[in-house]
């Protein structure tokens, strides 16, 4: 049987570092990052883009990478969990709130979870909870009931805003 | 100088033990995207495996033709049941004492039934080799109506078993039947209901679920043919077992085998059970000599994977016109699907669902389980939940408030007029169990009074009447529940799996600059083990917790335990931490006396020291104590500073609760708002506050969506309705009520800290809370009952039969 698929080429900025591959042009991001790029943060829990487990950050905007293919990602800048923590090591506010807060438990949905937070507070900086709640609706959780991922949120959405975390940005 | 020794409270800070909020030491990686789940797993020239599944509920097999997926490149191989067969591995034992086909051997019982398995150079080849995979059926005629399944002229299903008239619980009726069990005294109990001057029945279904916990079941298989080892990697709640079983089925000897249940994410009760799947990755493995990778995806899952519930339960309660229970009578109906493939220790075919009689001072009770096999996916698992107690809950919980209808009083007097009373622990109940302790009606007082229970029925009064006049379309419903269950399997003398007693086990290492590292039988899949854990060692032998590595799930290193379900893992696996931290405590004390030249008896244990009575300056801390161990040990003592401890529980643990929901239905829309919902646990001793607040939220969450939405439904030709998630619900953040939760502390007698166990009790009370709530906006148009899922259709079909709808 002939069934080989040509394989197209792909260059895509994650987390700051430049790649390119050749790939199957049927080959999902999700697993592009996972097994290509071995940025295995990004989970898969539901091949139908509900659980929002694969989300990462696409030139702005959340999306499901399981539910789009590499090649639309050609040439695009994408931020994973893996790239959230500064070079040195500091974690993001989200990172620390998350941990600070007790916004997870079996960590499965936890990378997808922080990195729709990001874009959100990119989004709306100051979320009251309806918001926030609204906000991470396309990301499932099993294990926390939400109450305390929301919080969370709420929580590095102050430290992002406070003065000296501004001054220091500045 | 000697730095000031620090304050008391300044040492308690740095310990870390029970009872602090310990933030958890698991977050670190997960924060980062560094987990290491089964599908992180990657190894040089590793293949994937995919199955070719079943298309009909009920069909028998005439061919399977392989030859196009075989030409397809990149694939492997193609494993069907006639592979298997010469292994004798075309069928598997499951964990009920019933076989269950690895792949389906002459006939499919299932709508996607595992038919056979492509092994593929990627995921992608796999999944185009599945289709290229010609399977030709004869559809027989399907059995979906458990009710059925004992019908004359139902067919028979399990023709391997056909002429087994013996199953592994004692006589079966008929082909399609699995078991009968009966507890309790049932002349004595028929006799009390035919003289008790009030009695109530209905049949209370609990629907077909799934526990759905957001990573799927995977595995990864490797065999190394040269040493002559396998390796697992296995989404396992239960790892040791599966390496018995591995052990027993492959002829492998056990100590050639190394499971490995890395990060979880999410158990639930869905990774207990050994499935097709891990069982075909093996045989791959073993065939091909490569590691061969199988990930469920969710439609698989949803669909193949642990089922839970799906038992009817038709339940009746005797009692006196004033609202004193004299017995409970019940029967159920289990549905398992096409193989029992049920997760409960050997002896007790239906769980412990004879914990039926709850919280309640019940005299005389009988309970009768028939189980019965239909065209389904096999199960059934305990989703979050200890063995049917979710079930038993719902249905004492549920019958309760019926006969409260009946007498026409209130829900919560009537529970408080038949508690079990402080004074009646350790409590024998009708149905054969040994409740440890409780102070249930404190525990209700405190949720009635924290409510305003007597506000919110005046409230609800109130409510009606507006509705009466056309004032509002809401209906306001308050669901009171008490539940008690029984968890921490569990006592060697009736309970093991597969014939291994449900100890669990601990084996803890200090090394001599204090810090210690420390394993269990036990696997966390989110519950926080690693952090809680290490609190109970730090309490106990004075290292601080930040000091203390936990481990679990990788059977070459942790020592053998029977893993964490059932709400056993503080109950058996902690017991076990506390007496090895103990052992370790002890030994230090002898060093500490040795070092402080006195006798042990003059000395006490403070905190993180030893120190002479009296004399508190004079004291050897728990760090020079682990150097010394390693240098300067009493004569004659052994040099070092470890202990293991298996422990066996002399009962099991019975944690409870009073949950009180308030909601407000739209008769128009059926739609239920959540106004108010608010939980009491009492598990007994309390860890770390905070991971059991954690517990509590996302137990009642899964609550919720069991309530208000989740069923695994078939249509009548067998088909597998609405799996995936966009019909399966899993509550979102938006839908997601927020959760009130409180406290009281009842230890339990018997346990070496008196922890009970908490990550169930949620889901167990949290479903019948809902479902009276919702039951109760009716209660006074007559309704006394009403099947869940409580969506907003059957809500609002509920409405409309009762006319209430414009």
């Amino acid at each position: 049987m002939t069934n080989e698929i040509a394989k197209t080429k792909l260059s895509m900025t994650v987390n700051g570092r430049q790649y390119t591959a050749e790939i199957e042009p049927r080959m999902l991001l999700v697993h592009f990052l996972r097994e290509h790029l071995s940025l295995t943060g990004a989970h898969i829990g539901c091949d139908t883009s509900h659980c929002g487990a694969c989300t990462v950050d696409l030139d702005g905007r959340s999306v499901k990478s399981c539910t789009i293919f590499a090649v639309q990602a050609d040439g695009s800048q994408v931020t994973t969990i893996e790239g959230m923590a500064a070079p040195d090591g500091t974690l993001h506010a989200l990172q620390q709130a998350f941990h600070e807060h007790h916004g997870l438990q079996c960590g499965f949905c936890t990378p997808g979870m922080i990195m729709r937070a990001h874009r959100l507070l990119q989004e709306n900086p100051r979320p009251t909870d309806e918001e926030i709640r609204w906000g991470i609706s396309g990301n499932l959780c099993r294990c926390t009931g939400y109450q305390n991922i929301v919080k969370a949120i709420r929580a590095a959405a102050d430290m992002l805003a406070s003065p000296q975390r501004k001054e220091a940005a500045e | 100088m000697n730095a000031p020794t620090p304050s008391r409270e300044e040492r308690e800070l740095a310990l870390k033990g029970m009872g602090f909020a310990r933030r958890r030491t698991e977050d670190a990686r997960f924060i980062q995207g560094k987990g290491n789940y089964v599908d992180d797993v990657k190894l040089p020239g590793m293949l994937q495996g995919d199955f070719v599944r079943s298309p009909y509920g009920h069909a028998r097999i005439k061919k399977i033709d392989a030859s196009k997926a075989l030409a397809l490149p990149g694939v492997k191989a193609v494993l069907t049941a006639n592979d298997l067969k010469p292994l004798k591995l075309h069928y598997m034992p499951t964990l009920a004492g019933d076989v269950q086909a690895v792949l389906a051997d002459e006939k499919v019982l299932f709508a996607n039934q595992e038919v056979a398995f492509v092994i593929a150079e990627d995921r992608y080849i796999a999944a185009d080799a599945v289709e290229l995979v010609e399977v030709e059926y004869e559809p027989l005629p399907p059995l979906v109506d458990p009710f059925k399944s004992m019908a004359a002229d139902a067919p028979i299903l399990r023709e391997d078993i056909q002429d087994k008239l013996e199953g592994a619980h004692g006589r079966r009726k008929h082909p399609n039947h699995i078991f009968e069990w009966t507890v309790g005294d049932g002349p004595a109990t028929d006799q009390v209901f035919a003289t008790a001057p009030v009695t109530v029945k209905e049949l209370i279904s609990y629907q077909r679920v799934h526990p759905a916990p957001l990573e799927t079941c995977a595995c990864v298989a490797s065999m190394d043919k040269i040493r002559g080892e396998l390796t697992v990697w296995g989404t396992f709640q239960a790892p040791h077992v599966v390496r018995t079983v591995a052990a027993i089925l492959s002829g492998i000897p056990e100590h050639k085998i190394r499971v490995i249940a890395p990060d979880i994410g999410g158990g639930f009760g869905n990774k207990v059970g050994v499935y097709p799947g891990y069982v075909c990755s093996i045989v791959a493995s073993i065939v091909l000599g490569v590691p061969v990778k199988w990930v469920e995806d969710r439609i698989e899952n949803l669909s193949a994977t642990a089922f839970a519930r799906d038992y009817h339960m038709t339940a009746e309660l005797a009692a006196t016109t004033d609202g004193k229970i004299l017995g409970l009578r019940c029967h159920v109906l289990a549905d398992h699907g096409a193989f029992d493939a049920c997760a409960d220790p050997s002896k007790y075919p239906a769980g412990f669902f004879n914990i039926v009689t709850g919280s309640y001072d019940i005299p005389t009770a009988h309970l009768a389980v028939d189980g019965v096999y239909t065209n389904k996916a096999p199960g059934g698992v305990a989703y979050r939940c200890s063995f049917r107690v979710t079930e038993a809950a719902y249905c004492i919980e549920r019958i309760v408030d019926v006969l409260a209808r009946k007498l026409n009083m209130d829900p919560a007097e009537l529970r408080l007029k038949n508690l079990i009373q402080p004074q009646q622990f350790p409590y024998k109940s009708a149905l054969g169990w040994e409740y440890d302790s409780g102070d249930y009606a404190t525990a209700l007082n405190k949720a009635m009074e924290t409510v305003g229970y007597n506000a919110l029925r005046a409230e609800q009064q109130q409510k009606r009447d507006a509705f009466k006049r056309g004032e509002t379309r809401e209906l306001m419903g308050i669901g009171v529940a008490f539940f008690t269950e029984i968890v921490g399997a569990g006592p060697s003398r009736n309970c093991d799996i597969l014939g291994i007693a449900m100890f669990d086990s601990a084996e803890i290492r200090v090394h001599p600059t204090g810090a210690a590292i420390a394993r269990f039988g036990t696997k966390t899949q989110g519950q926080g083990h690693e952090t809680t854990y290490a609190q109970i060692i730090a309490t106990e032998t004075g290292i601080p917790a930040d000091m203390i590595q936990v481990e679990e799930g990788d059977t070459n290193t942790a020592p053998y335990g029977l893993g964490t379900y059932g709400s056993r893992s503080t109950p058996v696996a902690g017991a076990a931490c506390a007496r090895a931290a103990r052992k370790i405590q002890a030994k230090a004390k002898k060093i500490a006396a040795h070092l402080l030249e006195v006798g042990e008896n003059d000395l006490e244990f403070d905190i993180d020291r030893f120190q002479v009575k009296g004399l508190p300056e004079k004291s050897k801390t728990m760090k020079e104590i682990c150097w010394a161990a390693y240098n300067n040990v009493p004569p004659g003592m052994e040099p070092g500073l470890e202990a293991v401890d298996y422990y066996d529980p002399p009962n099991m643990t019975y944690p409870f609760g009073a949950y009180i929901c308030v909601l407000d239905i739209d008769v128009d829309t059926g739609s239920s708002k959540i106004r108010r919902f608010y939980a009491l646990d009492d598990c007994g001793t309390r860890i770390n506050p905070m991971i059991i607040e954690g517990q509590v939220h996302g137990g009642l969450t899964e609550a919720f969506g069991i309530a208000m939405g989740q069923e695994i439904k078939y249509d009548e030709t067998g088909n597998v309705l609405g799996v995936t998630l966009m019909d399966y619900f899993l509550p979102t953040a938006v839908e997601t009520p927020f959760w009130e939760t409180d406290h009281t502390v009842t230890p339990s007698p018997h346990h070496p800290i008196g922890a009970k166990g908490v990550g169930e009790s949620p889901n167990v009370g949290g479903v019948p809370a809902f479902s009276n709530a919702v039951i109760d906006a009716f209660a006074h148009l007559g309704v006394t009952h009403l099947q869940m899922p409580h969506d907003a259709w059957r809500v609002w079909k509920a409405a409309e039969k009762l006319g209430l709808v414009r």
